[in-house]
């Protein structure tokens, strides 16, 4: 059982106490390779029987196509996309995740509020009120870190190319978006390890091959879904 | 950025009107607008949930009916910053008159009214400059559904509060829930400082009176040469005081 815990109140429409599901995120910056192991953990689990959702930025249905739309004319000031994105994942939790685990599965969470935090911190947004508006989130059962370091990061975003605000492109002035990437991602890597070593996050270190980084969370992870009822498998 | 801090050496004047559907509050504000424009006042005028940018993913959420009160909330505010970082803070920089019809109460207002939590609703408007003068429009509930009914074909999903499941007939929904509306206004008029104005009241006076609470807030404020003035504005105070004498309204 998982019970049901918030960092600050508890919003409306939510009367459980306890949820048969696991709720799992895996944290961690652009590229590091989130997606990926997910999609490998998802289908080890579900070969083991274990019932598994996933969900990422961006992919409620209410506010994913507008948020597409807004960045793409790089109009967005810090704030408003910080709110376009929490409104993005109150509706993912509502709609996704909260029913999944209401149905005993385990939920993967591709990022949660944390990079969210981080993304809006690092362009002068306060914690203080991060904090605040974030306090209508769910405690997971626990955060995997995917840890890396910026000189590691960049060389997998080479071929893929870059993208204008994983570069920071919307409030730093560097002249390359090679030396815009390096400094953001620098700042936004700062401010998760700090949020690992506050939270108690488990940390992964995700510089090496992907089958190494999914054993690691793999290990990490299943000691959390194992004591889940057996009948939820 | 969101700092509660900065917002005292604005030079602007934010001027907002607050009210439920119906209650008037748009037409005053667009009374006031003329005047000072007939004046010569710089103006630059904002309305809830027009952001460009969020504007339509509200307006789909509406329309499917996706919101609860949370994302409710949440969207509203995003359209809010969109519009305070573009239009709001600059202006006020600059150092014109800003008329916002609907503001933050709006939201304090209708997201407690869904059960949102107070505090947490007043922490996420932080970044929002204080208004320099915030009016609200009364009406009693039963005049107010009544102007209401009136004007429109038919109640909106949303704005009769039917995602409460307070009642499954549409109008008694709507009354029960803009009566919440109601009450939290009148707490909000009590908790900030909120000039209430009885909108029961003739339309001319109601007018007058709103003209009288904002002058005091005009001085130093920019003008235009009376020359740029369209002249079909250049009327000022004058003749509607003169109306009002007459006994219209």
């Amino acid at each position: 059982m998982t019970q049901v815990e918030f960092f600050g109140e508890p919003p409306p429409g939510i009367d459980q106490d306890w949820l048969p599901g696991r709720l799992i995120a895996i944290e961690g910056t652009d590229g590091v390779g989130r997606s990926t192991v997910i999609s490998i953990l998802k289908d080890y689990l579900e070969a083991q029987g274990w019932g598994v959702v996933d969900s990422g930025l961006r992919r409620s249905p209410l506010v994913g196509p507008g948020i597409d739309q807004a960045k793409v004319g790089h109009t967005l000031d810090p704030i408003t996309l910080n709110l376009f994105y929490a409104t993005d994942f109150w509706d993912r939790f509502e709609r996704i995740m909260l029913p999944a685990l209401q149905a005993g599965m385990v939920v993967l969470a591709d990022r949660y509020i944390f990079s969210l935090m981080a993304r809006a911190i690092v362009r002068g947004a306060s914690r203080e009120w991060l904090e605040q508006i974030y306090g209508f989130a769910m405690v997971p059962d626990q955060v995997v870190y995917l840890d890396i370091d910026a000189e590691d990061l960049v060389l997998r975003i080479l071929e893929r190319g870059f993208d204008y605000w994983e570069s920071g492109g919307d409030y730093l002035h560097e002249v390359s978006i090679y030396d815009g990437f390096m400094v953001h991602q620098r700042e936004q890597l700062r401010e998760m390890s700090l949020m690992a070593e506050r939270y108690g996050w488990d940390v992964v270190d995700a510089r090496g091959p992907i089958e190494e980084v999914f054993e690691q969370v793999r290990l990490a992870v299943m000691p959390t879904i194992e004591g889940m009822p057996q009948d939820a498998r | 950025m969101v700092t509660s801090a900065d917002f005292t050496d604005l030079p602007g004047r934010l001027i907002v009107v607050e009210g439920i559907d119906g209650s008037g509050k748009s037409t005053q504000l667009d009374l006031l607008h003329k005047w000072l424009k007939s004046e010569g006042y710089v103006t630059v005028f904002t309305e809830w949930n027009s952001s460009p940018i969020v504007r339509d993913t509200t307006k789909r959420g509406k329309r499917k009916q996706l919101l609860t009160p949370m994302s409710f909330s949440l969207i509203h505010a995003a359209d809010f910053a969109s519009r305070t970082h573009e239009q709001i803070l600059p202006a006020l920089q600059a150092g014109v008159i800003v008329l916002a019809d609907r503001y933050v109460y709006t939201a304090f207002a209708r997201d407690a009214a869904r059960g949102v939590n107070r505090r947490w609703v007043r922490d996420l408007y932080s970044f929002a400059p204080p208004p320099n003068l915030a009016l609200y429009f009364h009406v009693p509930l039963d005049e107010s559904i009544r102007r209401i009914a009136a004007a429109r074909a038919e109640i909106k999903y949303y704005e009769a509060g039917m995602d409460m499941g307070l009642s499954e007939d549409l109008q008694e929904s709507f009354r029960l829930f803009q009566g919440r509306i109601l009450e939290e206004y009148d707490a909000l008029c009590d908790e900030y400082d909120i000039t209430r104005i009885d909108a029961a009241q003739s339309l001319v006076n109601q007018q007058l009176l709103v003209r009288e609470l904002v002058e005091p807030l005009l001085e130093d404020m920019p003008k235009q040469e009376l020359s740029r003035v369209p002249t079909h504005l250049q009327t000022g105070l004058a003749s509607l005081a003169a109306s009002a004498a007459g006994g219209s309204g």
